[in-house]
């Protein structure tokens, strides 16, 4: 016995060509319709409770028992045609959807506006660490020391006599009551000393720091700026060790070609004393040498004003300017700027050198 | 020092093309640095010869200028002209308009022929003027570049010249002649002359150098000479101020005439003006043997010479013509009328030798470098003179130098040497050293031979005697800088070469890396940049005003700081008390540069002069001070801590499409000094804070939890913006960063960790108005006991609903127990404690 609904005739579920053929229906349906909307009134249509299939798998009941297995074969399978196709569209369509949707949410990047605001570190400031942990990886230890100083540590100390035009060519600030004996270091030396009666021998010391000089500020010169001295103190060091150092420095600073030329020159504290040359094979204008710094084997006075026999300890030191560096290094032309705090100079370098 | 390249010759090796800067190559081998070449042909160039005014005919123009035509014969009469060139006449015979009046027919002066080219470029050729064809030029010194006069021209017989027509003037006036300027150290007096530098070319060369010394011819022995006296009763650190005193006198001289063009080129080419003949000689012999010598008018000179120091309020009119008020210390030259001369330093005006002087007493004396040096400085008169003394110069060559003087007085200028002739004082001890066998190699590297070391110090001038275990060295009379083996050692290794020491790379023992500060500078400043700060440095001048405006928290507080005895500019003339001066200047610069919008911050010592301001004396150099002395050292050198600072003007970021900047605010200053304490692990507390700097209603004091001041932070007084020229609302904060890095937990004991659910809790409490945030907070924590885990505040509230003069602070409070699920009734009992202790201490009450 059969059942119609309006307008449409409940297909028999036992009659594999009016089911095979209300699938057809839903399967072209499904597979017409545009949109998830759409599809959504294709499945209702199709599987609700009120479809062709449904209606006539709930026919099943009222078969006879021998039919049953049939028209549940039937009906299952077909069902389970409807409900692929069903979901393979759903995907297709939930795909294009997403794509639409991701589609029209494309922005412009390249009008992204920076909302962080980048931050840098001063060259000088990078460029100091740098050369720090060459040293450091050398087994050397970092010491500093105060920026005013007494004038016994940053001449008498060091060798310097008291009326020797030596002392006079520092340029030196003194700080006011001239009774004090007190100044602005003209070098990082002082700390050497400083170095030599606090610690244990042997000594291998790097002082890095600010030190004044009474120079007008201009494109070459400025009234602060910044050192690295070296101090070896040990026993039998020679100044072979100390071209030794100064060309392992010089190679993990400027790279495997750099060369050390030492010159005869004069300082106070140092006997013998050489002028240093770096040969730097990435200078702007071509490898050249360039004057970077003194340096020699410290003076027998020095090591006796920290009470250190010279008869059994030698030393070397030496000394650079950062500036400088950063000049014939990074292709600073103009002092001025590394101390007038543009921003843009800073921002230039970032957090690197 | 500049060595003109024909006086090296004298004494040195130099090959014939040799330049100044060839000569330059092989001095900075032994340790001269390259300063300078000077070099008349760079500028000046030929054809400039001798010429004759034939003829001159005065021509007065409209302008009421005369004019002279001239005809100046250029070659020799009846030779050919040899010369070609647009412009040069065949005949030999040149027209040449000239403007200057000092000069008739006749005259022998210099002509600058068509196609040479004088000092500033300026290119001689024939031209037409004034109705003639001028073909040259008659030149005077200024225009040749070898003067500064440019009244008249050069007329060849005034400097006692009379050359052959068609002569290379350039090479009678010695313009082919070069100079390399090379820097002398202060350790190396000796190098400050020709006799020095011919040395150590030698040395550089390993070539012959013959002693100009040894070219003089000076009697061992003089006496009836002058009176001489040498009478220092209060000699510096027990040394004499003069212990020798040559006097020799020269009569006869002829006072007019001229410096011969030899003297006076190479003189130019060192430097130094030509004045008179005796003056360029005795100039001239200071330049060669490096000996100074002055010479007075011997019929000025009243009574015995005495060398003396200086009466209290004694005055001097030097050389200069100034009058300058002497100084006990000062040594002087004196008379019986009084000072003649600041020995070492400046000759008076009153025995000066002048147009008049036919007899003259020539002085060569030895002083010492520290008398010298300090009168120098203290009358501000640097002199070539002082110069050499202060460096030290050689005692023996004295008696030399003032032979050599005689000499060339009587040679150039017509004198009679007198035979008698004074010498008194004291040679110096000659200085031995030991130089043990080895000493040099091991401090060197270098295994030197036997024979280098003898033969480097021979060089020298040293006298080398072998010893058992080494030698025994002398060092020659001119190197006071000679005194112990380390010095021997520089010289051995100089000579032999720096270029010969290997390289060997010592071991230093194993380090402990960065100190725990040093670490934590290195953090902090990375922090900063890496929140978007940027790393500036100024320099450490400031006014007294702007440490008393950022130094002191309280108005009208005088802040005490350091004083620069000389610094570059009067109105910067104490050292900063806090960073942030400079970085408002930095800011400054920033927004005239068109950079509103910034984030700047400096790291750096500030300088607090403390009770005790260094030590009234120094010890001595060469040994340890007692650790009495080494302690008061210590103690005087004043506090210096490392701050950090930051300023904040502006936006928070650029201007962007979709993107509105956020204007920096106190809370960001606020902000960015907690991080600075929570990259370090320190607790930084902020209480409303007065400071002077701030805004008095926006500005946070910050402390440790000890209760330490260590900083602040918030909007800068609106007026002192407005004065600075400041963006208004601009930030800023300043901490003791050494504060905090002493703070900073030495280990960080772990915290367990609850995996127990999390209860959270809302409240909102009514305080009155004054009452900070941050003790409310306490409040709630203390009060809520061990279960809560955190507490925040998440929204201040006043007005509807608020009575006036109230708050309402809304927390979150999150509780948690270790061991357990808290229950609903355990958080809320929590909670209730936590605003109990609220309502107790503030009056508290829930919303």
């Amino acid at each position: 016995m059969t059942e119609t609904l309006p307008g449409d005739a409940i297909p028999n579920p036992t009659d594999e060509s009016a089911i095979n053929a209300a699938v057809d229906q839903a399967v072209t349906a499904i597979a017409g319709a545009a949109t998830l909307d759409e599809l959504k009134a294709v499945r209702l249509a199709h599987t609700g409770e009120k479809s062709p299939l449904s209606l006539a798998n709930r026919e099943i009941g009222r078969l006879p028992k021998d039919q049953k297995a049939l028209a549940g074969k039937l009906m299952g399978a077909s069902r389970g045609r409807v409900n692929n196709a069903l979901a393979d569209r759903t995907a297709v369509l939930e795909a294009e959807n997403d794509a639409r949707i991701l589609l029209e949410e494309t922005v412009d990047v390249t009008a992204a506006p920076r909302r962080r605001r980048a931050g840098a570190r001063h060259p000088l400031s990078t460029l100091q660490d740098r050369v720090a942990d060459i040293f450091v990886g050398m087994g050397w230890e970092i010491a500093e020391g105060p920026e005013v100083e007494s004038e016994w540590f940053n001449f008498d100390a060091l060798n310097f006599k008291p009326d020797h035009p030596a002392r006079e060519m520092q340029d030196t600030f003194f700080v006011e009551p001239p009774e004090a004996h007190l100044l602005m270091r003209t070098h990082t030396s002082p700390v050497q000393v400083r170095s030599m009666l606090e610690r244990d021998l042997p000594i291998y010391v790097l002082c890095p720091g600010k030190v004044f000089r009474t120079d007008e500020l201009d494109a070459t010169h400025t009234p602060v700026f910044h050192q690295f001295e070296g101090l070896a103190i040990d026993k039998g060091l020679s100044m072979a060790d100390l071209l030794g150092t100064l060309e392992h420095f010089t190679r993990q600073m400027f790279g495997d070609e750099a060369k050390v030329r030492l010159r005869p020159n004069y300082f106070p504290f140092t006997e013998p004393s050489a002028e240093l040359d770096i040969f730097h094979p990435g200078a702007k204008g071509g490898p050249r040498w360039i004057e970077w710094g003194g340096c020699g084997m410290v003076n027998p006075n020095v090591l006796r004003a920290a009470g250190i026999d010279p008869d059994v300890y030698s030393g070397f030191a030496f000394g650079m300017g950062i500036e400088r560096a950063l000049m014939f290094r990074n292709e600073v032309s103009d002092m001025r700027d590394m101390i007038e705090g543009d921003v843009r100079f800073s921002e230039h370098f970032g957090m690197e050198i | 020092m500049r060595i003109p390249l024909s006086w090296l010759r004298e004494f040195a090796e130099v090959p014939a093309g040799a330049t100044a800067e060839d000569v330059m190559e092989e001095l900075v081998k032994v340790g001269f640095e390259e300063e300078d070449v000077h070099r008349p042909t760079d500028a000046l160039q030929g054809p400039v010869v001798v010429g004759q005014v034939l003829s001159l005919v005065k021509e007065p123009q409209t302008n009421g200028k005369t004019i002279n035509w001239c005809q100046v014969r250029v070659v020799p009469e009846g030779a050919e002209q040899t010369l070609t060139g647009e412009g040069i006449d065949p005949s030999g015979v040149q027209g040449i308009i000239c403007g200057a009046h000092n000069f008739v027919e006749g005259d022998k002066v210099v002509v600058t022929l068509p196609g040479a080219v004088l000092p500033g470029d300026f290119r001689i050729s024939a031209r037409k003027t004034y109705g003639h064809l001028s073909a040259g030029m008659i030149a005077s010194v200024r225009e040749l570049g070898i003067g500064e006069d440019h009244d008249g021209i050069l007329v060849l017989s005034r400097i006692g010249l009379d050359p052959e027509i068609g002569t290379d003037a350039m090479e009678l006036l010695g313009l082919y002649d070069q100079a390399a300027e090379i820097n002398v150290t202060p350790d190396r007096g000796y190098a400050f002359s020709i006799r020095g530098a011919a040395r150590e070319y030698a040395h550089a060369t390993g070539t012959t150098f013959t002693d100009p010394a040894s070219k003089v011819q000076a009697p061992e022995v003089l006496s009836g000479g002058y009176g001489v006296k040498l009478n220092d009763d209060t000699p510096i650190y027990g040394k004499p101020g003069c212990d020798r005193f040559v006097a020799r006198t020269v009569r006869g001289v002829d006072p007019s005439r001229p410096t011969p063009p030899w003297m006076a080129s190479r003189l130019r080419l060192a430097g130094i003006r030509s004045i008179s003949l005796p003056v360029d000689i005795s100039n001239y012999v200071m330049l060669e043997l490096g000996q100074p010598t002055h010479c007075y008018d011997l019929d000025k000179l009243s009574g015995d010479i005495v060398v003396r120091r200086a009466a209290a309020g004694e005055k001097i009119t030097t050389l200069d013509d100034k009058e300058r008020t002497l100084d006990p210390e000062d040594l002087l030259i004196t008379d019986d009328s009084g000072a003649i001369g600041i020995a070492g330093v400046m000759g008076g005006a009153a025995t000066e030798v002048g147009g008049t002087t036919s007899n003259i007493l020539v002085e060569a004396a030895h002083f010492d470098d520290v008398s010298i040096g300090r009168s120098r400085r203290r009358h501000k008169l640097p002199s070539e003179a002082s110069k050499r003394f202060e460096r030290g110069v050689d005692w023996h060559v004295a008696g030399i130098a003032a032979q050599r003087v005689v000499d060339l007085l009587v040679e150039l200028a017509g004198g009679t040497a007198d035979e008698a002739g004074t010498d008194v004082g004291t040679a110096p001890e000659t200085v031995t050293i030991d130089l043990p066998a080895g000493f040099a190699a091991a401090r060197i590297g270098i295994d030197f031979t036997e024979e280098q070391i003898v033969t480097s110090l021979a060089d020298l001038g040293a006298a080398v005697d072998k010893v058992d275990g080494g030698w025994t060295v002398t060092a020659p009379s001119w190197r006071h800088d000679l005194e112990t083996k380390e010095d021997l050692t520089e010289e051995i290794a100089r000579l032999v070469g720096y270029d010969k020491i290997p390289a060997t790379l010592p071991v230093a023992p194993p380090g402990r890396g960065l100190t725990r500060v040093q670490q934590q500078r290195r953090r902090l400043i990375q922090s900063l940049a890496d929140a978007g700060l940027t790393e500036v440095l100024s320099y450490p001048f400031v006014s007294k005003a702007a440490n008393d405006t950022f130094g002191v928290a309280e108005q009208g507080g005088d802040r005490p700081a350091l004083k620069l005895a000389n610094p570059i500019s009067e109105e910067q003339g104490f050292l900063r008390t806090s960073i942030l001066p400079g970085l408002i200047e930095v800011a400054k610069r920033n927004h005239s540069r068109g950079f509103r919008d910034l984030a700047i911050f400096e790291s750096g010592q500030v300088f607090l002069p403390g009770e005790t301001m260094g030590t009234e004396s120094i010890p001595p150099l060469g040994a340890k001070p007692a650790d009495e002395v080494l302690d008061a050292l210590y103690d005087g050198v004043p506090d210096q801590p490392f701050h950090v600072a930051a300023v904040l003007t502006g936006h928070d970021s650029p201007a962007a499409a979709a993107h509105a900047p956020r204007v920096w605010d106190w809370a960001d200053a606020l902000d960015i000094a907690r991080l600075a304490g929570d990259v370090l692990g320190v607790d930084l507390v902020a209480s409303q804070g007065t400071h002077q700097a701030f805004h008095p209603g926006r500005a946070a004091k910050l402390s440790l939890r000890t209760g330490e001041t260590v900083g602040y932070a918030g909007e800068l007084h609106p007026k002192l913006l407005a004065a600075s020229d400041m963006p208004a609302r601009s930030v800023a904060l300043e901490l003791n960063a050494d504060a905090l890095f002493e703070a900073a937990p030495d280990v960080i004991v772990a915290r367990h960790i609850s995996t127990f659910p999390v209860a959270t809790q809302d409240v909102a409490l009514v305080v009155p108005a004054e009452v900070p945030a941050d003790d409310v907070l306490d409040a709630l924590r203390e009060g809520a006991g061990e279960l809560l885990e955190d507490v925040a505040l998440f929204d201040v509230y006043a007005g509807k609903g608020i009575e006036d003069g109230k708050k309402s602070l809304a927390f979150g409070l999150r509780f948690r127990a270790a061991d357990r699920t808290l229950t609903a009734d355990e958080a809320s009992a929590a909670r209730e404690g936590a605003v109990a202790l609220a309502a107790e201490r503030f009056g508290a009450f829930q919303r």
